[in-house]
């Protein structure tokens, strides 16, 4: 059998072409008005907090392995409290491997159910989806925090919780923001190859490790014994860092994240 | 085969325009650019294997293209393709005159695309699936009613779309294809797991007419044939038949499976 190939032979135009070829084609304008950036943005969130809630694949598996590893600490460390560098250090070693978990399931639903596919086919900025999945992680790494925080202060810390809460939720605010930019795009790169669980985390600690030590250094202060409030707050200079580094991935994702999802 | 299907010469015309850049199709610049659908010289590799090799083609708007080819032969590259999802490693594509993959974003929003996978969510119902992709579309939500209420899916559009048959998944996800009154329909099988009664529901969605250019991939060749203008045949990638529909029987179709 041989190939036919209609170019072949351009003097014997077939009936097909004496019928049809007259219709050309042309771009036809839409038969809706492309939607706005926003409106995507919020369609994508509402489905992944809805998926997430019918699949509770995410955050009760994040806090359940947090708080397990406060008990794990809580006896490994044979101390009933920790306090400054040691609380700073359980705390957010703690919180990256927790939000791991989260960042390898997040666009597990949309790879095996064709949801890039059904994105991709629609006439969007592809930008939001990385919005909406990072405020996703996001979302979830505040209710995992919700959880883990006061766990931690219920079965580690030493000095009381209230007092430091201020500080505290500002050096998670910034510290989350990056860990939801970064887990998005390292998710979104690992997420189309065979070796995902593995590829994600090698790919996401070592960028994720000056968020933690940003972190880390920020929270130390609040955390020391006996001296709760006297620092009155995070040192700044850790908090720009976490603030440039938010900014910088920020950009860096923005910037590359169309070419994450094309073929 | 005979060799007349290598004679045959199908959606051409005498226009001699340029290829676009990068097609390597030997003869990429006779096929008509005025298509709907413009293929020149398209090949695509997964890895070392050839997925798809010097297909050149054009089909009209508002034509039927049926895809006929046993597994693996390529036909669900070729949607993918066309689909704006998968680039042309070598050849020209064009769709509505958007060379791929550099204008894909200008016609989008045009293609609707039924392959094996429903591009639904399990856990989501068929009513929130359909307005998340009413969503991303810019369609209204009264579509989506009236697309549930035309495929008889609205009593149980408030169910997870897991505990649907595959019938019942394969009817939203035409649902979902039809959302946006797309011009160029790209459908895998269209008509697996529907009953008859199922078929003739989605008929006017997916059928011809309306100006809807089509190409459907298919394995039954007397459906296939009824839909067809333009029929190609698929074997490892490569194109073995191309001819209008009224020229092929459906015994050169089996002859693809052998």
């Amino acid at each position: 059998m041989s190939a036919s190939n209609p170019a072949s032979d351009p003097g014997t135009a077939g009936p097909h072409v004496a019928q049809h070829g007259d219709v050309h084609a042309r771009p036809r304008p839409l038969a809706h008005a492309p939607p706005r950036t926003t409106s995507v943005i919020v369609a994508l969130l509402r489905k992944e907090l809805r998926v997430e809630l019918r699949t509770l694949e995410s955050v009760p598996g994040m806090s359940l392995f947090a708080v397990s590893t406060f008990v794990v600490f809580h006896f490994a460390l044979n101390r009933t409290t920790v306090d400054g560098d040691l609380a700073a250090g359980v705390l957010w070693v703690t919180l990256l491997f927790a939000a791991m978990l989260g960042v390898n399931r997040l666009f597990v639903a949309d790879a095996e159910q064709g949801g890039f596919d059904g994105f991709l086919l629609a006439p969007v900025d592809r930008t939001a989806m990385l919005i909406a999945k990072a405020l996703a992680l996001l979302a979830y790494l505040v209710m995992l925090e919700l959880i883990a925080v006061p766990a931690f202060a219920l079965l580690l810390l030493g000095p009381p919780l209230g007092q430091m809460f201020p500080g505290l939720l500002a050096v998670l605010a910034l510290a989350d923001l990056g860990l939801a930019i970064i887990g998005t795009l390292v998710a979104a790169l690992a997420v189309r190859t065979r070796a995902r669980d593995l590829l994600g985390p090698l790919l996401a600690l070592p960028l994720l490790v000056p968020i933690v030590i940003g972190a880390a250094r920020a929270t130390s202060p609040l955390l020391v014994a006996g001296h709760p409030g006297q620092v009155g707050g995070p040192p700044f200079r850790w908090l720009l860092l976490l603030g440039l580094y938010d900014l910088v991935f920020g950009l860096i994702a923005y910037a590359v994240f169309d070419f994450l999802l094309e073929d | 085969m005979s060799d007349g299907i290598a004679e045959t010469t199908i959606g051409l015309d005498r226009t001699t325009e340029e290829s676009p850049a990068g097609a390597q199709g030997a003869h990429a610049g006779e096929l008509n650019r005025g298509s709907a659908l413009w293929i020149a010289g398209l090949a695509r590799f997964y890895g070392e294997r050839e997925a798809l090799a010097d297909i050149s083609l054009s089909l009209d708007c508002g034509q039927t293209l049926v895809v006929f080819g046993p597994n693996g032969a390529g036909k669900t590259t070729l949607l993918r393709v066309l689909a704006t999802l998968l680039r042309a490693h070598a050849g020209g594509v064009e769709v509505f005159g958007a060379a791929l993959p550099g204008d894909a974003w200008r016609v989008r929003g045009q293609i609707g695309l039924l392959g094996h996978e429903p591009l639904l969510y399990r856990e989501l119902t068929a009513r929130e699936n359909l307005r998340y992709h009413a969503r991303l579309h810019g369609v209204a939500p009264a579509r989506v009613e009236e697309l549930l209420r035309t495929l008889a899916i609205s009593d149980r559009g408030d169910e997870p779309l897991r505990t649907f048959s595959r019938g019942m998944v394969q009817r939203v996800a035409i649902a979902r294809v039809a959302l946006h009154d797309p011009a160029l329909l790209l459908l895998d099988e269209p008509y697996a797991n529907l009953d008859p009664a199922a078929i003739e529901l989605v008929r006017p969605l997916i059928g011809g007419g309306g100006g809807r250019t089509r190409v459907i991939c298919s394995h039954d060749p007397s459906g296939g044939l009824a839909e067809a203008d333009l029929v190609l045949g698929l074997r490892a990638g490569r194109a073995v038949l191309l001819r209008t529909a009224a020229d092929v029987d459906s015994g050169e179709i089996a002859e693809l499976y052998r």
